[in-house]
């Protein structure tokens, strides 16, 4: 690893960091520890819906077949096209190409985030609200097994909603680092809370790609 | 060298206390050793609450039938008690007090990896704390430390959610902690600083970190359905609609038994830098206790379910926790017979430190033991929800915890302050603690044994004495936490100028001087040797 003195770097590099190399390091592996974090928060979660899926099964299959795939697919299809784009800015600022670059891909990425949340919050969530499936608030499924299909929409709500939260959060992410990489913070050499960024919002993408086949793709339809 | 001189040069010398004045100066820092300074105080003002209620709850049980509050009043302080002391004060108490003033020092890094990070998991364990505190200031919350459902989802109308709210967000402080100690100890090592040269405590922090970092987030998740459950009454946990209160139980042991390890490891690995010190030797087996801390962590996330033995899971399910938990007792047995093996023939002193940690050897190994009974399915039918239970863990969690945490709080002074402290006090006050501790506590398990159950205001008249003695002990043992209280803030002032290296103890944090400048080392230091060389150095000590 190349030593790289600090004073060459005014304003990037942090002082108690040896080189640009190992702050960069340092930083990936705390996303990746974060990540940890991220998986065992959701994976108390997902054990939750695992044991009460297991016992209530056809209310939960009850439960996904109120869901609309369609709205389900489109989305993952969003996300990853979100995956794309984010993996497509980090690498325009680590081959330093011009900052537009940066701050176009990063623009469609938040643009994909939003509308992922339009298709989930105006076309879903309003929907369920409309037909009483929000429990706690207004659930009115009179259906067989309705006690079960609310703990199925309890579940869609929470998976869901932490998963929003999360998006949310990475959008807010992404403008700061627009507003950054429009102030040309960014180079081929340092681009590290860019790439960081990005294994967030990866995974974040992946937690969808986890919930969609749990929430809407079980019991199969007829 | 007079001491004029030193007092003079440690004065007129900038360091990390005196580089800059003023609350802004404090409340914005980015430095990790006052960053733990101010962890320091907020734990030891929760410390002092978390202690109030405890002695609310010992003079009540002077008498049968309960010499000063209500029942209700009673499960209010027990309550409180439980989760301050637990989530406000041992969860952090070393690892952000002494981990964070000591990791970077003594792996040789300027600071942590993520100094901002730092300062913001501080914040957050205020903002958590002010809510436990309004939650006890505005009528408290009853359910017990462990929030069972369904009293605490349904059936209790105290300050569930303030309490819990609270523990939810302090979480996220040990999460940011855990998360900043696995970089910091993986990416700042200084040249030369092996993972096998590192000392023993930055081992049990790396641990520690792993259960923070894997363990919080089920907490957090656990206490977030609660909430909604409370709030909206959806039936996660209801039977009523199809849910299972045992659910709970089950995600909360699986943060809170870990949590267990997180409260003692950190002080075994106090107690392994102490030993090493004070028998002047290397700890014996350097790496078994170093695998073991890991092994501790690892064992400690699939041991759960012996908190539920009767709570009606599946006896095949008794059976694998019980042999889990029984297996979770060899590496804490290794660690044990590691450092008694290091005392033998060790040129050992008994200065305050090393009787804190020669106290926590034996009342661990106490508090180890009385677990096995708690692990075995049969005898703990016999004991599940008495005394013995309150007492097992409190020798773990005080014996244990707290020793460790007192004697690395008397061996680093020095480093964190720049002053000695009145060595024979802090003797007395170490004698008085094990004193007081062991009156307080061991008629604990006699109580718990003859059959009277935890978390009752009232008892039969047979159990007086020994609560009696229960409580002349607690008595004690709060006048052996007050000394300490008084003579540091004394030494602050008054204290003998100590010098780098009072104690002429290994490891790199005694390098350099005491108070460290900001940045910790003038240069970056260069190790070349193990930790505990202590083979290298003579053996008779200067007359610090």
């Amino acid at each position: 690893m190349p030593e790289i003195a600090t004073n060459d770097h005014p304003g990037i590099l942090e002082p108690h960091f040896e080189s640009l190399e190992a702050q960069h390091d340092a930083r990936k592996m705390g996303m990746w520890v974060f990540l940890a974090t991220e998986v065992m928060f959701f994976g108390g979660l997902l054990t939750a819906y695992t044991l009460y899926r297991g016992l209530y099964f056809s209310g939960f299959a009850q439960g996904s077949h109120l869901l609309e795939v369609k709205w389900g697919a489109l989305n993952t299809g969003v996300l990853i096209l979100s995956s794309l784009t984010m993996a497509l800015a980090v690498r325009s600022a680590q081959v330093g190409k011009s900052k537009l670059v940066t701050i176009g891909f990063l623009g469609i990425t938040m643009l994909l985030g939003a509308m992922f949340l339009a298709i989930k919050f105006v076309l879903e969530w309003h929907h369920d609200y409309v037909e009483h499936l929000v429990p706690g608030i207004s659930f009115g499924y009179a259906g067989p097994h309705a006690a079960h299909v609310q703990l199925f929409f309890c579940f869609y709500f929470f998976l869901t909603g932490l998963h929003a939260l999360h998006l949310i959060i990475g959008i807010g992410i992404l403008l700061v680092l627009s507003v950054m990489a429009w102030r040309g913070r960014f180079s081929s050499q340092y681009y590290s809370s860019l790439e960081v960024a990005g294994l967030y919002w990866h995974f974040v993408d992946i937690i969808w790609i986890f919930l969609f086949p749990l929430l809407y793709l079980i019991g199969g339809r007829s | 060298m007079s001491v004029d001189v030193a007092e003079l040069s440690s004065r007129s010398r900038v360091h990390y206390l005196n580089e800059s004045y003023g609350l802004k100066s404090w409340l914005l820092t980015t430095d990790h050793k006052r960053i733990a300074l101010l962890y320091l105080f907020s734990i030891t003002f929760m410390f002092l609450v978390g202690a109030g209620a405890a002695a609310l709850m010992r003079i009540q049980l002077l008498e049968p039938y309960g010499a000063i509050v209500q029942p209700e009043t009673y499960n209010k302080l027990f309550s409180i008690h439980g989760i301050i002391m637990v989530f406000f004060f041992l969860i952090p108490s070393i690892p952000a007090v002494l981990g964070n003033f000591l990791v970077p020092l003594m792996i040789g890094a300027k600071d942590v990896a993520f100094p901002k990070l730092n300062l913001l998991s501080w914040y957050i364990y205020v903002i958590g704390s002010l809510f436990t505190l309004y939650c006890v200031i505005f009528g408290g919350v009853d359910t017990g430390w462990t929030f069972y459902t369904p009293f605490s989802s349904t059936y209790s109308n105290t300050h569930v959610l303030a309490a819990a709210l609270g523990i939810f967000i302090t979480g996220f402080s040990s999460i940011l902690t855990g998360l900043n100690f696995i970089v910091t100890i993986h990416r700042m090592r200084a040249p030369g600083m092996t993972w096998f040269r590192l000392p023993l405590f930055i081992w049990s922090m790396y641990a520690t970190s792993i259960i923070f970092v894997l363990g919080t987030p089920v907490l957090a998740i656990t206490l977030f359905l609660l909430t909604l459950e409370r709030v909206l009454h959806v039936g996660i946990f209801d039977p009523a609609v199809g849910g299972d209160p045992l659910l709970f139980q089950h995600l909360f042991w699986f943060y809170s038994h870990p949590a267990v390890y997180i409260m003692v490891l950190p002080a075994m690995g106090v107690v392994s830098e102490l030993i090493a010190a004070y028998s002047r030797k290397r700890i014996y087996g350097y790496p078994f206790v170093a695998f073991s801390s890991l092994a501790i962590a690892f064992i400690s996330f699939l041991v759960w379910g012996h908190h539920m033995f009767v709570s009606g899971q599946s006896i095949y399910a008794g059976l694998v926790f019980s042999l889990m938990s029984f297996l979770v007792a060899i590496p804490s047995a290794i660690k044990v017979f590691n450092w008694t093996a290091t005392l033998y023939k060790g040129s050992i002193s008994y200065d305050a430190p090393m009787l804190y940690a020669l106290g926590f050897i034996g009342l661990f190994t106490m508090g180890g033991l009385t677990g096995l009974f708690l692990a075995s399915l049969a005898t703990d039918v016999h004991l599940n929800g008495t005394y013995f239970i309150v007492a097992h863990f409190h020798y773990i969690m005080v014996g244990g915890s707290v020793m460790g945490f007192m004697g690395g709080i008397h061996f680093w002074w020095p480093k964190i302050t720049g002053r000695l402290y009145p060595d024979k006090w802090a003797r007395l006050a170490a004698l008085i603690i094990f004193a007081g501790f062991n009156l307080t506590f061991f008629p604990q398990f006699m109580l718990g044994y003859l059959g009277m159950p935890r978390r009752y205001a009232v008892y039969p008249a047979q159990f007086q004495v020994l609560n009696v003695m229960s409580t002349a002990g607690a008595t004690i043992l709060g006048i052996g936490y007050l000394i300490p209280l008084i003579y540091l803030i004394w030494s602050i002032r008054y204290g003998p100028v100590a010098g780098p290296n009072p104690w002429r103890a290994k490891g790199l944090e005694w390098r350099t001087p005491s108070p460290p400048p900001k940045e910790n080392f003038e240069e970056t230091p260069i190790v070349t040797e193990e930790a505990y060389a202590y083979a290298s150095m003579p053996a008779e000590k200067s007359g610090a």
